[in-house]
């Protein structure tokens, strides 16, 4: 009898400590991103987004940074998703599963997840920069985010080749259509969306990337000629101007509202594939 | 070619390394008093005051962040409506994209001046735990909400048909059954907090000191990097490549605890 009051009254305290604990991180976050945009809006506008810094970032515009900023995305991307999609493939679709080789590849792409971006910052260094003799370039810090992202791409990309019903290679193999061929025209159409959610959440992790980018691509400022000249990204720029500059904060902000912004375009766009996917996904199992 | 990259990781920074771990020895990475690695009559490595560094921020960061996730995590699992449950974990996803510049940026213009108004200097230990233990609270809450789905379906049934309240359910119930899934999300949260630089190098003041109360500043042996590897030569470049596979160590261990944590959590 005496059970019955003080299970309710554990029950009210849990959902209130729950209702507290959300109501703390929502607010915490939603701070955060109001301040920023709130801040940053009244800065941004079209002679910010395409002027040259000047005056060590203080006034001035990101023409010149957001374009660096494409381009390391750009060589990131050409190197992590032939890559990471090639190693998918092959887990998927080639590699005899439960094999040791697989087991021993999927755990060391789960160890270079866990790798400390500012570690990837050093092996960026050392590689691209001083072996392959790139320099401070957009190129090394391009290369340097590719491999950072590589586990990423793999992992989704997997994830849509392994969702695609046994049902239709089976049918496949029975028509004797060769596995290169079911690969093209069944698997990786089917599998598509994985690839693309995938390499969204790769660029999104890559554009939010500061700490691999300081030693690899640099601080430069100028309208890159080539993507062998140093390019600072938008992160960096943010960074340099929170702790170099004096008096950085405005343009600091605006700068943050900017890349939050594609972040969060890039994330939902990212989410709203992820679903459509799934929802397709399950209409065509129950059919 | 994918699966070698993490091992050429370790072979080049281990490499970079060596100079450092034969010349130095790990002994005077902890025995040295003092940081002085550009002295030319007596270089000195002591990294105690970046071990500490690191390993108090990332105490409190998972400290603080852990009850915050568990308990929100319980909330929309057993408790929120379906459909705030699910704006909940799309907020989480939203902000787990969000830039660690960005996280210090904000830290440094909102928490820091917060906190020299009550203690100065304001960037410090405490402004290092706050903002990144916002930073971890939508890892560890998403898979903390991962684990109690995975064990919640036929206990709520049972539960009900016992007549036991949601609170029992919850306590004596899904979380004991979730707590290796728990554990392994907190210990994820922990590698990314060790591993975690921007956000630390901009709020928490980078002196080279063990703290005597929250409120000192500190540096972690991430920041140590970043701050000194643009002008580190030779030996203190060593030095520094040396703190770096302390690093790949430390998060590499928590990652293959924390994926075994949940993979066995996944399975009983």
């Amino acid at each position: 009898m005496s059970q019955q009051p003080r299970s309710a009254g554990l029950d009210r305290l849990t959902a209130g400590a729950g209702w507290l604990a959300v109501a703390a991180i929502v607010s915490a976050f939603g701070w955060l991103v109001l301040d920023i945009f709130r801040h940053g809006a009244s800065e941004v506008s079209w002679t910010f987004l395409t002027g040259e810094p000047a005056d060590a970032g203080r006034a001035g515009g990101i023409g010149t940074i957001l374009v660096s900023t494409l381009l390391v995305l750009g060589v990131c991307l050409a190197l992590a998703v032939p890559l990471g999609v090639g190693t998918a493939i092959w887990l998927s679709e080639f590699a005899r599963p439960g094999s040791r080789r697989v087991a021993a590849i999927r755990s060391s792409l789960d160890l270079l997840a866990s790798v400390p971006s500012i570690v990837f910052g050093l092996f960026g260094m050392v590689v691209f920069c001083q072996m392959l003799r790139l320099g401070f370039s957009i190129a090394a810090g391009g290369l340097t985010l590719g491999c950072m992202i590589l586990p990423l791409v793999v992992q989704t990309t997997f994830a849509g080749l392994q969702s695609v019903p046994v049902e239709l290679r089976a049918g496949a193999a029975a028509l004797a259509i060769s596995r290169e061929s079911t690969l093209r025209h069944l698997l990786l159409p089917a599998a598509l969306h994985g690839v693309v959610v995938g390499v969204m959440l790769g660029l999104g992790r890559a554009a939010a990337e500061t700490a691999a980018l300081i030693f690899t691509s640099g601080y430069v400022t100028r309208m890159p000629e080539s993507l062998f000249d140093s390019g600072r990204t938008a992160s960096v720029h943010i960074y340099d101007l929170a702790m170099n500059v004096p008096r950085g904060e405005a343009r600091a902000y605006a700068t943050a509202a900017v890349l939050l912004l594609a972040l969060l375009l890039i994330s939902v766009a990212a989410t709203v594939l992820a679903d459509r996917w799934l929802q397709r996904q399950t209409a065509r199992s129950f059919r | 070619m994918s699966g070698s990259i993490v091992l050429l990781i370790v072979l080049f920074v281990l490499w970079q390394a060596l100079p450092a771990l034969r010349d130095v020895g790990l002994r005077r990475f902890v025995a040295d008093a003092d940081w002085r690695p550009t002295s030319i009559s007596e270089p000195q490595f002591g990294m105690l005051p970046m071990l500490a560094g690191s390993g108090l921020v990332t105490l409190g960061a998972v400290l603080l962040a852990t009850p915050l996730a568990v308990f929100s995590a319980v909330l929309a699992e057993f408790y929120a409506p379906r459909s705030a449950a699910w704006l909940l974990r799309r907020l989480l996803e939203l902000l787990n994209g969000v830039p660690s510049v960005v996280f210090g940026f904000w830290g440094l213009v909102v928490v820091v001046p917060l906190i020299n108004a009550w203690h100065p200097p304001g960037q410090s230990l405490l402004a290092g735990i706050l903002v990144l233990a916002l930073m971890l609270i939508p890892t560890v809450a998403l898979s903390t909400s991962a684990a109690l789905r995975g064990v919640s379906g036929d206990l709520k049934i049972s539960a009900a048909a016992l007549g036991l309240g949601r609170g029992a359910l919850v306590w004596s119930l899904a979380v004991p059954q979730a707590s290796r899934g728990i554990t392994g999300g907190v210990l994820l949260g922990a590698a990314r907090a060790i591993g975690e630089t921007m956000a630390v190098v901009i709020v928490c003041g980078n002196i080279v000191q063990v703290p005597r109360s929250i409120f000192d500043p500190v540096r972690t042996i991430t920041a140590n990097i970043a701050m000194e590897m643009s002008y580190a030569t030779a030996g203190h470049r060593s030095v520094l490549f040396a703190t770096g596979l302390a690093l790949i160590l430390a998060t590499g261990f928590l990652v293959a605890a924390s994926g075994l944590l949940r993979s066995r959590g996944a399975r009983s």
